[in-house]
């Protein structure tokens, strides 16, 4: 009875992107898509995407493997995630246009139930440095209204679920090094030319 | 901890579109396929840590199979109207198989035919059958022995009604 069990056909691999596809879709149309995610190329590597219906939620670097970002959004978010690109087409494209230096601030809805507390009030600080502009960590802790907090802010600005988007890139230490970044050093000091470059 | 259904859908989808095929035919495995996954997506928050995924999402998939065949079944074909011939192109090649395995499926009693499908198709074993059949793995074991045994009656008939034609 082999042939019971070789019910495989040529073009299934094309089938089954059309149907993850479509279950993407009709997910969607459900109510269903908790998280959708994509991957996207940049100058700093393939970055992924990912999105809840109430704004992007996480943005992670090529340092971070995928199938640890995604089990960190199924456990701490809702595990019904599925790659989708739609609903990520928005910041794809917000991306792309900072990286060409065409865009200086993101216009994205944005969702931090990944961070909770003090370092939420630190990472919707971020957007108040301007583009081009750096602040230093004592600096920021007090914006937050908590100036010995400074290493508390090393760790807000370390785990920003959002990088780029919330510009934790623009963030130094008060000697003027450039610090710990979660796309590792050498992207952060990418970033900060990329913005001088456009200034 | 739960995986991202993304990786469930990766790992098993090819084997239920095996068992949406071999239940509900190549015309309607696609929508049970469908149906089956945006089922599954909505239970899986509540699925049970620990539960065995692949039996779990293999169970609603012939499920949602059957719920295709029978609406196939009782939608009324449009007086007049020539039916296509089926399958020339979504036809899987499975060697000697003349006739149309999800039809003869349908004429098995219902757990010879879960029997077979969990086991054969999906590749589950008799064990795990078991589990989702109640009973014990021996029961499964011979359930899926007389379908297959029921199945290569029925395919030997066709056979020779080809013949006789």
């Amino acid at each position: 009875m082999t042939e019971i069990a070789d019910l495989q056909m040529p073009d299934d691999a094309d089938t089954l992107r059309r149907l993850t596809d479509r279950l993407g879709r009709a997910a969607e149309a459900a109510d269903l898509l908790d998280v959708a995610y994509r991957t996207v190329d940049s100058p700093l590597g393939r970055l992924l995407l990912a999105a809840t219906p109430r704004g992007i939620v996480r943005v992670a670097f090529e340092t971070e493997t995928e199938d640890e970002v995604l089990d960190e959004l199924a456990a701490r978010v809702s595990p019904r995630v599925l790659a989708d690109a739609r609903r990520l087409d928005p910041a794809a494209r917000e991306m792309e246009e900072y990286f060409a230096g065409r865009r200086r601030d993101f216009d994205l809805a944005i969702d931090l139930t990944l961070v909770m507390g003090f370092r939420r009030e630190v990472v919707q600080l971020l957007p108040t440095i301007p583009y081009g502009r750096t602040a230093s960590y004592a600096e920021l802790a007090a914006m937050a209204g908590n100036p010995g907090a400074t290493r508390a802010v090393g760790t807000a600005c370390a785990r920003n679920p959002v990088p780029l988007v919330l510009p934790c890139h623009r963030v130094v230490r008060s000697d003027g090094t450039t610090g710990a970044y979660r796309g590792g050093p050498e992207a952060k000091t990418a970033l900060l030319q990329l913005e001088l470059a456009h200034l | 901890m739960k995986k991202p259904f993304e990786a469930l859908v990766r790992a098993h989808g090819a084997t239920v579109l095996r068992v949406c095929r071999a239940v509900a035919g190549p015309d309607d495995a696609e929508d049970a396929w469908s149906e089956a996954f945006l089922a599954a997506l909505r239970a899986y928050p509540d699925l049970p840590a620990g539960a065995n995924v692949e039996a779990w999402l293999v169970t609603i998939a012939h499920r949602k199979a059957i719920d295709q065949l029978r609406s196939r079944r009782r939608a009324p074909v449009p007086a007049g109207e020539v039916p296509e011939p089926r399958h020339t192109r979504t036809q899987p090649a499975f060697a000697g198989w003349q006739r149309d395995l999800w039809e003869d499926l349908a004429t098995l009693p219902d757990k010879q035919r879960a029997a077979v499908v969990y086991h054969h198709v999906a590749g589950l074993p008799h064990r795990e059958v078991a589990a989702i059949l109640g009973g014990t793995a021996a029961a499964a074991r011979r359930a899926s022995a007389d379908g297959i045994a029921a199945l290569r009656r029925t395919h030997a008939e066709g056979t020779d009604d080809d013949r006789d034609r």
